[in-house]
């Protein structure tokens, strides 16, 4: 049945590669799930996923990007980047006007990197290196930077520096304005409303500045808590959209099985999830490399790849996904062998101790997969403890170090300065934040390696340093890797060319079209 | 009555007081708080970023400093600003309760009027075929999980026979008004009032069934049936009349419960209501909304038990008021 689901995947796939090549038609109405029900949907000021989902229609950043990372054109129209790395000029597109028709010129660029520098931390680090910005007219801006970083030109897109209309927040307090409940950007979809608890309202901007976008007349983003009830409701054809992580990985096959219904697992490259059990360095069996590494051979993630996650995703090879620059293969591999983990147990002196082994509190798909992973570990004598928890509960726990092993998932955002570096370096090694060097792994050379790569030029240089950090990584073993994540998008195969980019649903509905 | 009523309103701002300083130590006990959640949904939980909101919440001060604020904040009836949502919370809830109501107002009038007529039935055949049937059904409704009911509902009526809508209040996109509009709404709130009356409905009727077969072997009864009253009479004005006053008690317990709605099936069916704004309060640790939440929850129960004991003296004129 697996191989059939797959089968279907890569036809769907191709019939989706197909539906580019078709005439887009104009109007209709999509109906979307989101969950949770966002806090905001001023994306200056929320950064979480349900957020930038809906907020991406609204609001936009000045690049895109392609499924390999490539850059695309944003509100900015060209780039160039000087022969020493450190400056960079983007031309903006021309006759581009916010959602209450005042222009967007390089003024509101400017003023939206102050107002992210105050609100949104990953960019924040993310601007680390830059010196300063100038506006040498109103569709030109340059960036200049202390030193080369190499992945500059990746921090552009909606989710990481959204533009913020400088004519509605100069001279405001950001968050009480009340502009926050009515966002105004520049993208293809305007805010028209938000009944809490229901549903959220995007109406088709006519001023967009690309002739004949978007084609689709208005969005409807249904709040449904219950992933059941989100399966029925596509099921029963109230909805039309169902972003990836919408519903239980079991009730993937089933959906995908229906009537015109078209499923894909793109969409996801820019964020690249990779998912791990963070192995806590400090203390107990799991201080021990040997012990680390049997977990490593113990772990049978083929069958949680094809069994739990429906064949969808791959088994991670190491730090870094195999979707982000600077992936290397050449790593030390661990394929499932519990004859090698128990040799490994009895060389590190593993008497059996208690684990403790603390699920990530996302549904039934995760609850399932810990319960997998404990089956592994105890098959080659591990003795595991499973800790329930809330997500509060979770992030407390991991926050605080109180576990043995733990699940998690975190974004790579396309570059390993970006957002591998973070889980490994023992400057990240705080209490008190679940996502960073939880697992307390320090050690020096990876520290160099990390801070070289970030800066280093030209890329042909980082890729060398990456490897080796790499390689070292995953001889060292700090974390268990499991899988590089793939969260399925279920639509009706009526909804044409949703996903372009390497961050899928969240750079909104610009050229999906219906084909009535 | 008024000395008794303001006596009991004394009283119940005081347990009111008690119920809010003990939710709040009991919620910060829960562990977690609203900044590692947010952070965490950021995606970007560094420190200084979980320090920021923490200060920004005001969770960096003494829990006494806390306690201190929140209570002088619903003394002068201000329920404090949600976390998460960004919103006071006095509007949260405001803009959450007329669906709720509905949707516990439609249970509660469906269970009290269905059940209290089965139980009726039930008791004065008692024995028969009617009896063991209503007795049967009333078992199996009190006993099945309300989401499971809720889910089957849902199988069977949306994906089946698509006879009702799965989810929501409305039908978003539709804009209709006036009697389609109502009519609308009914659609969406019958599943989710029959989830919720069904048990209710069960429990009304075995009590009044198993109170009227008490009440109906009393001697002025026997007085009443001697007297040559219709049977009818007897039953309506002697015997459920005298056997309604358990079944007032677990309607005042009820209609208590109103505000708070019904978490499992407001999450199921995605009912807008106070009950799932409660549901993602704990799941966020938001905890001025979950509070503000229990505030409400915790007033309308004092208030119907109020209610419930004026009643008591209408359904039964031999109780006095005990000031």
């Amino acid at each position: 049945m697996l191989k059939r689901v797959l089968i279907g995947l890569v036809m769907i796939c191709g019939l989706s590669a197909a539906a580019v090549a078709e005439e887009p038609k104009a109007g209709g109405v999509v109906n979307a799930v989101i969950q949770p029900e966002p806090p905001g949907l001023m994306l200056g000021l929320v950064q979480n996923g349900p957020t930038q989902m809906v907020a991406g229609n609204i609001y936009e950043g000045l690049l895109r990007y392609s499924p390999k990372l490539e850059p695309l054109p944003g509100l900015a129209e060209s780039w160039t980047m000087s022969e020493d790395g450190k400056v960079y000029s983007f031309k903006l597109r021309k006759g581009v006007t916010w959602h209450d028709g005042k222009p967007f010129t390089s003024a509101d660029v400017v003023f939206s990197i102050e107002f992210l520098k105050q609100t949104h931390p990953r960019l924040r680090s993310n601007l680390v290196q830059l010196d300063k910005v100038e506006t040498p007219d109103d569709s030109t801006i340059v960036f200049t930077l202390k030193q080369p970083f190499g992945p500059f030109l990746g921090i552009f897109e909606v989710g990481s520096m959204p533009m913020i209309p400088k004519h509605i927040y100069e001279g405001t307090d950001f968050k009480t304005n009340p502009a926050n409940n009515t966002p105004i950007g520049t993208g293809p979809f305007m805010f028209k409303e938000w009944q809490k608890g229901s549903f959220i309202h995007l109406v088709k901007n006519p001023n967009y500045y690309i002739k004949g976008k978007p084609y689709i007349d208005e969005i409807y983003w249904h709040v449904i808590p219950d992933a059941a009830a989100r399966a029925v409701a596509f099921e029963t054809g109230k909805v039309d959209v169902l972003p990836g992580g919408s519903v239980e990985n079991f009730d993937v096959p089933r959906l995908s099985k229906l009537k015109n219904v078209c499923v894909t697992g793109t969409g996801w490259e820019f964020f690249s999830p990779h998912s791990w059990l963070w192995l806590n360095n400090r203390s107990g069996p799991t201080s021990n490399k040997k012990f680390r590494q049997a977990v490593m051979f113990a772990l049978d993630r083929n069958f949680a790849k094809d069994v739990i996650w429906n064949g969808l995703g791959k088994v991670a090879t190491g730090p870094a996904g195999s979707s982000i620059k600077f992936h290397s293969d050449a790593v030390t591999k661990y394929d499932y062998d519990p004859a090698k983990a128990k040799a490994l147990l009895k060389e590190a002196g593993y008497n059996g101790e208690k684990v403790r082994l603390l699920p990530l509190p996302y549904g039934e798909t995760w609850q399932r997969w810990a319960e997998a992973v404990k089956q592994n570990l105890q098959d080659v004598g591990i003795n595991v403890e499973m800790v329930a928890t809330d997500v509060p509960g979770w992030n407390q726990k991991t926050a605080d170090w109180d576990y043995d092993i733990a699940f998690t998932y975190l974004y790579q955002y396309g570059d390993p300065a970006l957002g591998v570096g973070r889980n490994y370096i023992s400057s990240q090694i705080v209490k008190g934040s679940p996502f960073n060097n939880v697992e307390g792994y320090s050690n020096p050379e990876i520290d160099q390696l990390f801070a070289d790569g970030a800066v280093a030029f030209p890329d042909a240089k980082r890729e060398e340093i990456y490897a080796k950090a790499q390689k070292i990584l995953t001889d060292d073993v700090p974390v268990a890797w499991l899988l590089e994540l793939q969260f399925p998008t279920i639509t009706r195969c009526n909804v044409k060319n949703l996903i372009t980019t390497a961050i899928g649903v969240n750079d909104g509905f610009r050229d999906a079209w219906l084909d009535k | 009555m008024l000395a008794f009523i303001a006596q009991r309103i004394g009283k119940a701002v005081i347990v009111l007081l008690a119920i809010v300083v003990l939710n709040f130590f009991l919620i910060r006990m829960a562990p977690g708080d609203p900044a590692l959640v947010m952070a965490g949904e950021a995606g970007a939980g560094d420190k200084i970023f979980v320090a920021q909101l923490r200060e920004k919440f005001g969770l960096d001060k003494p829990l006494p400093v806390q306690l201190y604020t929140y209570v002088k904040g619903i003394v002068s009836f201000d329920l404090g600003f949600s976390f998460r949502q960004q919103m006071p919370v006095s509007k949260l809830i405001l803009e959450r309760l007329p669906a709720t109501l509905l949707l516990t107002g439609t249970a509660f009038a469906i269970s009290l009027v269905l059940g209290v007529l089965f139980g009726t039935l039930a008791a004065r055949w008692a024995g028969s075929w009617t009896d063991t049937a209503i007795t049967i059904l009333a078992l199996i409704f009190y006993a099945t999980p309300l989401f499971w009911v809720a889910l089957m509902a849902i199988l069977l009526f949306s994906v089946a026979m698509d006879w009702l809508p799965s989810f929501g209040y409305e039908t978003v996109g539709a804009n209709y008004t006036g009697l389609a509009h109502m009519m609308d709404v009914g659609a969406h709130l019958i599943m989710p009032a029959t989830t919720i009356g069904l048990f209710f409905m069960a429990t009304y009727a075995r009590m009044t069934r198993a109170s009227m077969l008490e009440v109906k072997r009393l001697d002025f009864v026997k007085t009443a049936r001697a007297k040559g009253l219709r049977d009818a009479v007897i039953q309506r004005r002697h015997v459920l009349r005298n056997a309604l006053l358990p079944v007032v008690t677990l309607a005042g317990l009820q209609a208590g419960t109103l505000v708070g709605g019904a978490v499992l099936t407001e999450t199921v069916f995605a009912w807008p209501g106070i009950g799932r704004l409660m549901y993602e309060a704990l799941l966020q640790r938001d905890y001025n909304l979950l509070l503000g939440v229990f505030v409400v929850c915790s007033a309308m129960v004092l208030a119907f038990n109020l209610i419930t004991d004026l009643i008591y003296r209408s359904v039964d004129p031999r109780i006095e008021f005990a000031a």
